[in-house]
Formats: C-alpha cells, structure tokens, sequence
C-alpha cells in the first residue's frame, strides 16, 4: 500500500511527467492558452494512459515476452487503435462526454507522454496495479501542470508584454520557473 | 538546376525552417537529452538515422501507400528503424545508451518525423526527399548541440567531457536539471525572435525607402 501512494506521489509531484521528463510537450505549450480547455485535456490524457497502462500490462505478461525487439510497434498499434475503439464507443453511448473530451483523443494518441509512460512502466517492472496507479499519478500531474501554465498565460493576457517575449519564448521561460518550483517537491522522500 | 534544388531543400532545413528555432517541433526529446553535448550529440545522430531512412522508404513506396492508412503506415516505418536506432546504439556505446534511457524509444513520437513524413517525404521523388530529411537533421542536430553545449557549459563547466575553468568557477546546477533545459530554449528562442524582428524592420526600412525613391 505504501508502495503505491510512493508511486502516486512520485509519478504526480518529483517526477511530473511535464516538468520533470519533458514529455507531451507539444499540448503543454499549443493548447494551453484557456484554462477550460487545458483541464479537458488533462482529463483526456489521464483518461488515455490508464487505458495505456493496462495495454502495455497486457502486451508484456502475454505477448512481448515471445519477442521483446516488437516491443515499440506492438506499444503503438495497439495503443493507438485501442483509443481509436473507445473513441467510437463513448461518440456512441455518450454524446457529452465525447463533446467534453472526445476531440482531443486523437490528438494524443501517439503523443509522446503515453507512449513514455508505457516505456517507463515497462522498464521499471511494474504490475498490474502498480501501473495504473502510475499511470493515474502521472495523468494528474500533467492536468497539473497544464492548469498551472493556462492560468498563468491567462493572466499574462491582461499584462502588457514586450512583443519580443511573447509567444513560445514566454511560456517556456514560465514552464522553466514552474518546473524549478516543482524541484521543491524532490526533498519529499529524501529521509526514505 | 538539379543540383541547385536539392542545395535548396537541404538549407531550408539548416536555417530557413529550422525545425526547432523556426517551427518548434520535436521539443521532448530536445529538452530531455541536452544536459550533455555528448548526449545531445547520440540523439541527434539516432534522429538523423531515423529521419533520412524513413524518408527514404515512405518517398519510394509513396506510389503504393494507400492515402487512408498512410499515416499508420508511416508510423510503422519509423518504429522500425528507430527499433534499429535503439538496438545499434546498445550494442556500440552502452553508456550512452543508458543514460538516453527511454528516449531513444520516444524518437517515434517526435513530430518533426512524423511530419517530414507527411509535408513532404509522401508527395516528392526520393532524392529531394532525403535531401530534404538530411537538412532538417542537420537543422536538428545544430539546435541539440548548441542547447546541449550552453547547458553543459553553464552547469558542468564543461564541454564534451572536458574541464574549461579553472577550479574558481562555480556552475550553475540548475542548467543540467530540468529547468535549465526550458529556460536556455526559451532564452533561445527570444535570440531568433529578435533576430526576426531586426530582419523584418530591415526590410520595411527597405521598402519604405524605395517607395519613396520611386
């Protein structure tokens, strides 16, 4: 039990996939302009890992133990098609909930974050458990930081900027600061 | 001509359309691997080898590659050879590898070769395509080295593995930690941007006087 609230903790605050790893970049920084949207999204990609985290469970304990050289075609195609699949199903059960997150699912399909939490669950060994319990801590942690970065752009949209720094620049420069912020959070397990 | 042509799309990739100065592509395995010119250097030469061999293979079966599934299978592609990418850099320099970790398995999803793919390597004959992928490798090995280099000058002291300063110099930590990597490529960024904004008011200076000339 303790295992898993370390892994939770881990996965969400001293190893935030965002600022700590720099993976799912590309949404951090294109789609965080509304706080609205970048929390949708959050709750999008959190959605998609823990359906990454039981793929890859699957796809290592039954198939990639046969031939471990598929391991990252098998991890694509079976991710990208089984989000592909669920997508269909909740357009088809679900009306609202795909309009509140379903037009982001294939935007991150392949995105970088989820096939890095399916590589990073895999190297680590985890189980079944173990990976969704990584998966969701580091789902939050990207809403997380998402939400922290969309409420700083929008506060910065009412401050008047030099031209020069607006745009990628400046929010690069705001995830910089964000992230030695959550540098903090590394002194957490430092007596364990 | 011929020749002159493929001179064009290599350059474009150097400097014009930069992939990551100019079109800020392929930013997490960017950040992730320049703590160190040695590290920045693999990835780039990993990206290179992906980039111009998947480019070569989707320009040639361009012809047989049915538009719906295309982009499947240009992900396929590019898994395989990454899948090669991997294998070959544990079996030469198992140090770096280790310390690259998960992100050579992660060149797959960088969109600049998903997207080189897409924009380009799918519409044009082979030669132009890997002209075309070899300058946006370039352009993305540049931009890995010189964030790599600041990086590991700031926060070792350090360049390629050798001490620069003497034992007075006190680095800077937080350039080799994650927040380094977002603020050198912002700090970057603003450079390029600057540079854009002088060219840009160079050039309506241009302008304006030459309507007034006429």
């Amino acid at each position: 039990m303790e295992n898993l609230l370390w892994i939770f903790i881990s996965a969400l605050l001293v190893n935030n996939f965002v600022l700590t790893y720099f993976l799912g970049l590309c949404p951090f920084l294109g789609v965080s302009n509304s706080l609205e949207t970048s929390f949708r999204l959050g709750l999008a990609t959190t959605f998609v890992m823990l359906v990454t985290a039981i793929c890859a469970w699957i796809l290592n304990t039954y198939v990639l133990v046969h031939a471990p050289y598929l391991r990252l075609i098998c991890f694509i195609v079976v991710i990208a098609s089984t989000v592909q699949f669920i997508e269909m199903l909740i357009k088809k059960l679900s009306p609202a909930l795909f309009r509140a997150m379903g037009i982001f699912l294939p935007l991150i399909t392949t995105n970088c974050a989820i096939l890095g939490l399916a590589i990073f669950a895999t190297n680590r060994g985890y189980g079944f458990w173990e990976g969704i319990i990584y998966a969701l801590g580091a789902g939050v942690g990207f809403t997380l930081a998402m939400v922290l970065l969309a409420g700083l752009r929008e506060e910065s949209e009412l401050s008047s900027i030099p031209k020069l720094i607006q745009g990628t620049a400046m929010n690069l420069i705001i995830a910089g600061i964000l992230s030695m912020a959550f540098m903090g959070f590394a002194g957490l397990f430092s007596s364990t | 001509m011929k020749k002159n042509e493929s001179y064009e799309e290599f350059i474009k990739g150097v400097w014009r359309d930069n992939p990551v100065f100019a079109q800020v592509l392929g930013m997490c395995p960017m950040l992730a691997v320049t703590n160190s010119a040695i590290n920045a250097v693999a990835m780039g030469m990993a990206t290179f080898f992906v980039l111009v061999g998947s480019s070569f293979l989707v320009s040639s079966f361009r012809n047989w590659i049915p538009k719906q599934v295309r982009i499947s299978c240009f992900i396929i592609i590019i898994a395989t050879f990454v899948t090669i990418a991997d294998y070959t850099l544990l079996a030469l320099v198992p140090k770096v590898h280790k310390e690259l970790g998960a992100f050579i398995p992660l060149i797959v999803a960088n969109c600049l070769i998903l997207g080189r793919q897409e924009a380009f390597a799918s519409r044009y004959p082979t030669r132009l395509a890997v002209m075309d992928a070899i300058g946006m490798a370039v352009g993305f090995l540049i931009a890995l080295l010189s964030l790599g280099a600041v990086r590991e000058i700031l926060g070792d002291g350090a360049l390629f593995g050798v001490k620069l300063f003497s034992v007075n110099f006190e680095p800077w930590v937080i350039m080799i930690l994650p927040p380094g990597g977002f603020l050198t490529l912002g700090v970057i960024l603003l450079f390029f941007n600057w540079f854009k904004f002088k060219k840009d008011e160079f050039l309506d200076d241009v302008a304006e006087a030459e309507r007034r000339g006429s």
